[in-house]
């Protein structure tokens, strides 16, 4: 190769969804990376200028400082129903939920059940932690079993706390849930299938075939007082046992249900 | 149009379309459930949103989504049902975002029963969810009043942006009457610039329903604060009856106010010189009137369907200028005219100032229809 | 001038079908009128009943304590109505279903064999037009017969088309049987 053939290509860039500026998020935490993923996907669907995000309430409360499409900020749980009212008025509109486990798998299972058994035709991004982060580390309905958090400081006890929800499994169970998938976030490779699942998860919306999730486990490194690695070790040695990785449900359609 | 045989809850529903409502998210709560089946089958039919919510909470927060969107949405519920709503309520208060609510209330407290009560005005007028945001509360006495608040609850949610609640009792909304409903309103078709439209061709619209910031909420706050003062500057609405000569005002909302009508005229046949006033607006409260009428009169009797809520802001209107007596009923009895007809003749009594004789006739204007006073 | 009735049966009995009627009658008469039912539980134990008040000036209360008219259709309506109704005021039972007679000798109590008419006509759900007939005839006509006649063609017949001649039928003999039972009483 010489001089006058060499060309510049840009092979790594700022999605044009994501907006240019300093996140809140802690060192370490996969917010952004989750983040990144989504407006990567928004660019290449080229469905930007037409998505409507809900942000929950949590952590990932300024998710609308980091993308760069019109947003609203639900009550803490209700970002489906929000996403449902959104979508039935906006049919031609692309609508997503973006929520944490305390939000999705907590306080707000009734909203999330519900969406998708009515088929809802929305996409929800579902981070799953394993604690609540914003209100300092308590424990989650998807906090592991003996996990000590700040509201269970011996360890989650099975007796008194219960067992790990698994909500995708839920979901997937649910007759008009067209899209359900597990991912992660650890390492590159799962990095890449978590993109091509939530790739897949707005494909489903944009073709009206239904209702689509994808739970992306994260993690929580001020919470779990831990370094950055040392969670994503975490996540891939004691969440993905309990958490598995994969596909729950990839259905052609539910019942191809539209907005008016 | 015709004046018709109405169903004060189909009518409700039927003049919200009318009004151009896009939306409706509900779920089924006595009394107050005609409403709901009646969106149920005429959404539908002329292409626009109903979706029966897996509860109030979500129903409400449905609403905000579709408020969202620039869109006119509305929900109705009764009182359990309205105090799941609250939540949503106040983020909708924050965010700000136009919506109408509609509230056949019924017997509290707890599961209450689902007989017409007056026991949610404290809720409504005074704490519809956390933090300092107050609704339009439009209270009708009759489906023809119930009509013409629709329009006006989907016009004033829209100029203000903010919530505005139809207050009302399982009386009116189980009751039939004559009453007009107003031409098919052409829907609104361009969303408001605020609206969640999809930043294509602009920056992106945020609709935040917080400010982290101590100062940003203070500031917040206070912009909110002058709209809710515009509000209370602008809006007021009541309706009175044979106060010009009144000695003694009869002060009622929605059915009490409407029985209270009859036992006024009763009173006038006794001749005792009684008058009605009824707020229309619970929220704004027409205070400055109630204040104007106190110079003269010399007693107040205030008529309600609970323990006594809206005497409160009577007697801080009327401000000690009269006594001010209370007659309420529970658990879903009315207050009959008889019986307010006794508590006018005992405060007529119990009046010290010495009154000239008052000839006995019934004189005022009758319950205009479609005309609500209103003063600035 | 003001008129209230009481219709008060059992549910299926046509309470509240009548009570409407008479509604609709004095809308087309151009006159003011509220139709207010029972409703929830207490509709669900068996008795259903509606006020209907009529006026030539804006109706204030929907309901009254003391009514003036009662059309009770059964037993149970009866026994609640019979304190409640106004002194002077009119009480008109179905007697077919009534199984005492009244004992307030304040108020005009008219028996009229409804059921039995009904069964007569062929129909037993006529029961409730004889009955408003009945007090078309007594109550210093609320209003004229024809405009409930027309009212029961303009705002009823869509489901019950067949059914036109016979309820009109009904309210003459409900009037017939009030004559004669006013007049014995």
């Amino acid at each position: 190769m010489t001089i006058e053939s060499y060309s510049e290509a840009i092979v790594a860039d700022r999605p044009k969804a994501l907006s240019k500026t300093q996140s809140h998020y802690c060192p370490g935490c996969l917010h952004g990376l989750a983040h990144r993923l989504i407006a990567e996907v928004l660019d290449e669907l080229a469905i930007r200028g037409t998505t409507l995000m809900v942000a929950p309430v949590g952590c990932a409360v300024f998710a609308s400082n980091y993308f760069e499409c019109d947003s609203v900020v639900a009550p803490h749980g209700r970002a489906p129903a929000v996403a449902t009212g959104l979508k039935r008025v906006s049919p031609d509109k692309i609508v997503f939920a973006y929520q944490g486990d305390g939000d999705l798998a907590s306080i707000g299972t009734a909203e999330i059940i519900h969406a998708a058994a009515r088929g809802e035709s929305i996409t929800v991004i579902f981070i799953n932690n394993a604690v609540y982060g914003m209100t300092g580390g308590q424990m989650a309905p998807t906090s592991l079993v003996g996990m000590k958090t700040t509201s269970s400081p011996f360890g989650r006890d099975v007796k008194t706390m219960g067992s790990p929800l698994k909500m995708s499994e839920l979901i997937a169970g649910i007759d008009g849930a067209t899209f359900v998938s597990r991912r992660s976030m650890h390492n590159p490779a799962e990095i890449r299938k978590a993109k091509k699942a939530i790739r897949r998860a707005f494909e489903v919306q944009i073709n009206h075939q239904g209702f689509s999730l994808v739970e992306l486990l994260s993690n929580c490194p001020t919470n779990w007082q831990m370094t950055p690695l040392e969670s994503l070790r975490w996540i891939e040695t004691r969440m993905v046992p309990v958490f598995p990785l994969g596909d729950l449900k990839n259905a052609a359609a539910n019942n191809g249900l539209k907005g008016v | 149009m015709a004046i018709e045989l109405l169903k004060g809850n189909e009518a409700i529903a039927e003049a919200a379309v009318r009004a151009g409502v896009d939306a409706y998210f509900g779920y089924p709560i006595t009394p107050q459930t005609e409403l709901l089946e009646y969106m149920a089958k005429r959404m539908p039919e002329l292409g626009r949103v109903f979706l029966q919510a897996e509860s109030e909470l979500g129903a409400i927060n449905m609403v905000y989504g579709a408020a969202c969107a620039g869109k006119r949405a509305m929900t109705s519920s009764s009182s359990p049902g309205v105090s799941l709503m609250q939540e949503g309520l106040s983020y909708i208060a924050a965010a700000e975002v136009p919506v109408v609510l509609v509230d056949v209330m019924r017997g509290g407290p707890g599961l209450g029963n689902i007989a017409p009560s007056q026991s949610d005005y404290f809720q409504m007028v005074k704490s519809a969810g956390h933090g300092d945001f107050k609704p339009i509360v439009l209270a009708p006495a009759s489906v023809q009043e119930a009509v013409d608040i629709m329009d006006l609850a989907f016009d004033l949610a829209d100029k203000y942006r903010t919530i505005v609640t139809v207050l009302l009792d399982g009386t009116i909304g189980q009751m039939m009457e004559p009453a007009e409903l107003p031409p098919m309103k052409p829907r609104r078709t361009a969303a408001p610039g605020w609206a969640l439209t999809g930043a294509a061709d602009r920056s992106k619209n945020m609709i935040l329903p917080f400010r982290l910031q101590v100062d940003d909420l203070e500031a917040y706050n206070l912009q909110l604060q002058q709209k809710l003062a515009l509000i209370a500057h602008s809006e007021v609405r009541y309706h009175e009856q044979m106060v010009d000569d009144a000695e003694l005002i009869v002060v009622g909302f929605g059915t009490a106010g409407r029985i209270a009508q009859t036992a006024v005229r009763l009173a006038r046949r006794q001749g005792i010189k009684a008058g009605l006033f009824r707020p229309i607006t619970l929220w704004p409260f027409p205070e400055r009137r109630l204040s104007q009428l106190a110079d003269d009169a010399r007693g107040f009797l205030v008529v309600e369907m609970n323990a006594g809520q809206m005497v409160e802001d009577v007697r801080l209107a009327v401000g000690g200028q009269a006594p001010v007596k209370f007659l309420g009923r529970m658990g879903g009895s009315l207050p009959m005219p008889d019986d307010i007809l006794a508590a006018i003749v005992k405060l007529d009594q119990a009046s010290t100032r010495a009154q000239p004789d008052a000839p006995c006739t019934i004189e005022g204007p009758s319950m205009p229809l479609k005309h609500f006073v209103s003063v600035n | 001038m003001q008129y209230d009735v009481v219709f008060s049966g059992f549910g299926g009995q046509g309470v509240l079908y009548a009570g409407q009627l008479l509604a609709y009658a004095a809308m087309d008469h151009g006159l003011h009128v509220t139709w207010m039912p029972s409703y929830g539980p207490e509709m669900r134990g068996g008795t259903a009943n509606c006020t209907v008040i009529v006026s030539d000036e804006d109706i204030g209360s929907p309901l009254v304590t003391h009514p003036t008219n009662v059309i009770a259709l059964n037993n149970p309506s009866v026994d609640k109505y019979e304190p409640l109704v106004a002194q002077g005021g009119l009480l008109i039972y179905n007697a077919s279903l009534t199984s005492r007679t009244l004992t307030r000798p304040d108020i005009r109590g008219i028996p009229i064999h409804a059921s039995e008419a009904a069964a007569e006509l062929g129909n037993l759900r006529l029961l409730n037009m004889i009955m408003m007939g009945a007090l078309l005839q007594l109550a210093d006509a609320i209003v004229p017969i024809e405009v409930v006649e027309i009212a029961l063609e303009r705002h009823m017949a869509t489901r019950h088309a067949e059914l036109l001649a016979l309820n009109r039928s009904a309210l003459r003999r409900g009037m017939a049987l009030a004559n004669f039972a006013g007049a014995v009483a």
